[in-house]
């Protein structure tokens, strides 16, 4: 498992985030607050001081990406690029020993191997846990919700030296590949079990009762029934599972080896203590990049939340 | 065959089945969750240098570890760093999901706005701040100057500054934490407030009668994963300061890795991530066990 536990928890953080970020959108912000004029031009400013706060640093990053060097190591610093260097998003993939084009499709390797295997492999552990009684299945689940609270660390340097085991006895490597990324994600996450479970108790019973007195096998219930009404949850699996492997940066740091195999986030810290003085405009351009597909997905991903919310009404 | 002999059989089938769906899940939690846990146990125990095969050593490590002067000073910087940034995260966080349920108009904005920061990569967020820090250039002391501070702080180059540096760059992630405690006060049913009107309590009372003992379980929740993430802190400080200066901002996780991986003594690592694991149990637990005192669920 490549993701540290930062990665793991903010995900968690992120899906309930995104959760009810879909649901006081759909459901009514009641009005009628007593508060008077004053106290909300209080509000409304306090929360604009937050808001620049919170986003300056975006600005400041995008301004910087598009001054010349000598703009950057200008003093006192200027705010608005004279003239504007759109060619350094175009520099950025021309840089000797930093080759952001293959840095980016290794990334989308490993993110879409690791986000297809954590989907389908998550959800077949689920439907276990939510639709199947068995004995030890509770027991089973408190065992997997306990795994997500060891650190990393913990199991960092024995995963190592399993995938350098693995590597020198099956004549298969695996350190210094892509595998330790994405392969353990085939096995279930349990975050994603835990999501996916949640959703598909809420599917009514009658669906699969009916579907097995019509001779359905299990399998079949669950790929032909479940799994179609359930693609909102596994929308939102998706995403955070692609955003959790674009931005790991301990996974790849430990596992990967050679410059031309690094992610993003790792290649992006390798371009930064390159040469002598930094160049802070590409930098802070390469930086925009590696940003950008998450801000997009967010945009996105709002609406077909929503969506999935108001579909999944027939739970509440 | 007997009626209870039947019931054996479908209750075998119903386990096969069970296990048959659990299967990836399972072959994955023994082999890439039981097995390096055993194994992690078992080097903390041993001098191994990844050259050669692990060699038992007892607890030479735990006692090395012990009296390692570097191994204390992680400890203190892990320590003083949490100390520093639950506290004031969760004060900022609360703190700003209130204001954004205050009902007022452009919600959605102003909550996407204090959002989007927080899915910025970490190796992303390193670099920007990195750049907003610079003593010299850096925004930062650019506005710190504009308010007629002369002599601002060097921030990531003075050790006194460092770690609260650091500590300030985690409220900018904090969008996450903020959401959840949104949801969670957009739970409270709105007749406890009014009951709370009609008895004639303030503003204030209400936050503390009504409000905060309604959401006690998602403070639960989010002090826990902060306990776990601001334990093993490593992404920012280890691309920005590489511990310095002068091991100000050297922390636990980034002193386990340079043992494992630079040093190459990953027995030495091994007993530290075990302490590490103690630790964050131990405050687990701590949480749990006081969350009767503080955490009230609905429908008591």
């Amino acid at each position: 498992m490549s993701s540290d536990m930062t990665n793991r928890t903010s995900t968690l953080q992120k899906v309930s985030s995104v959760a009810s970020l879909g649901a006081t959108d759909v459901a009514s912000v009641p009005r009628g607050s007593r508060k008077g004029l004053g106290g909300r031009l209080f509000a409304h400013s306090l929360l604009i001081a937050v808001c620049i706060a919170a986003l300056m640093p975006f600005v400041w990053m995008l301004s910087t990406s598009l001054k010349t060097l000598e703009a950057t190591t200008a003093f006192p610093p200027t705010f608005w690029p004279h003239p504007i260097q759109w060619h350094n998003y175009l520099d950025v993939f021309h840089q000797e020993h930093a080759n952001f084009l293959l840095w980016t499709r290794n990334t989308l390797v490993i993110a879409v191997l690791g986000v297809a295997g954590t989907t389908l492999s998550s959800a077949i552990a689920a439907y276990g846990f939510a639709r199947l009684r068995f004995r030890g299945r509770n027991a089973l689940f408190v065992l997997m919700l306990s795994t997500m609270m060891i650190p990393f660390p913990v199991t960092m340097v024995p995963l190592f030296t399993l995938f350098r085991w693995l590597g020198d006895h099956t004549g298969i490597a695996w350190l210094g590949t892509f595998k330790p990324l994405w392969v353990p994600l085939w096995f279930g996450s349990a975050f994603n079990i835990f999501l996916l479970r949640q959703f598909f108790m809420t599917i009514p019973t009658e669906l699969s009762e009916s579907a097995r007195i019509d001779g359905c096998s299990e399998f079949g219930i669950f790929w032909r029934i479940i799994l179609p009404l359930a693609r909102p949850a596994l929308a939102v699996v998706a995403l955070f599972a692609f955003l959790a492997i674009w931005n790991d940066f301990l996974g790849p740091l430990v596992y990967l080896q050679r410059p031309e195999q690094f992610t993003l986030t790792l290649g992006l810290q390798n371009f930064q203590s390159q040469s002598g003085g930094t160049s802070w405009h590409l930098l802070m351009a390469a930086s925009v990049l590696v940003i950008l597909p998450a801000i997009l997905l967010f945009f996105l991903a709002q609406k077909s939340f929503i969506e999935g919310i108001a579909t999944t009404g027939l739970k509440g | 065959m007997s009626k209870s002999m039947a019931r054996l059989h479908s209750e075998t089938r119903a386990t096969l089945r069970g296990l048959a769906f659990l299967s990836p899940w399972l072959i994955g939690f023994i082999a890439f969750t039981i097995v390096p846990i055993a194994l992690s146990l078992y080097y903390s125990f041993c001098d191994y240098s990844l050259i050669q095969p692990p060699l038992y050593k007892g607890l030479v490590n735990y006692h090395l570890l012990f009296h390692d002067v570097v191994f204390w000073k992680v400890l203190r910087n892990t320590a003083i760093y949490a100390l520093m940034a639950l506290p004031l995260g969760m004060l900022v966080s609360l703190g700003l999901a209130m204001l954004l349920n205050l009902k007022i108009s452009g919600l959605s904005i102003y909550r996407a706005a204090i959002f989007l920061p927080s899915l910025v990569p970490a190796a992303a967020s390193a670099m920007l701040w990195l750049w907003l820090f610079n003593a010299k250039l850096g925004l930062i002391n650019v506005f710190l100057r504009a308010l007629g501070v002369t002599n601002p702080p060097d921030w990531l180059m003075d050790v006194r500054w460092s770690m609260p540096a650091l500590v300030l760059m985690s409220f900018w992630g904090l969008g996450n934490t903020i959401i959840i405690y949104l949801a969670g006060l957009q739970d409270v049913p709105r007749e406890l407030y009014e009951a709370a009107s009609i008895d004639g309590a303030s503003a204030a009372r209400k936050v503390w009668h009504v409000t905060l003992p309604s959401i006690s379980p998602v403070i639960f929740f989010n002090l826990i994963i902060a306990i776990i993430g601001t334990l093993q802190v490593f992404v920012l400080p280890y691309i920005m300061t590489k511990g310095g200066p002068a091991r100000s901002t050297y922390f636990y996780t980034m002193y386990l890795y340079d043992n494992a991986f630079s040093y190459l003594k990953m027995g030495y690592a091994s007993a530290m991530a075990w302490v590490q694991l103690l630790i964050v149990l131990a405050l687990t637990a701590l949480a749990a066990w006081s969350s009767k005192k503080w955490v009230h669920y609905a429908g008591n």
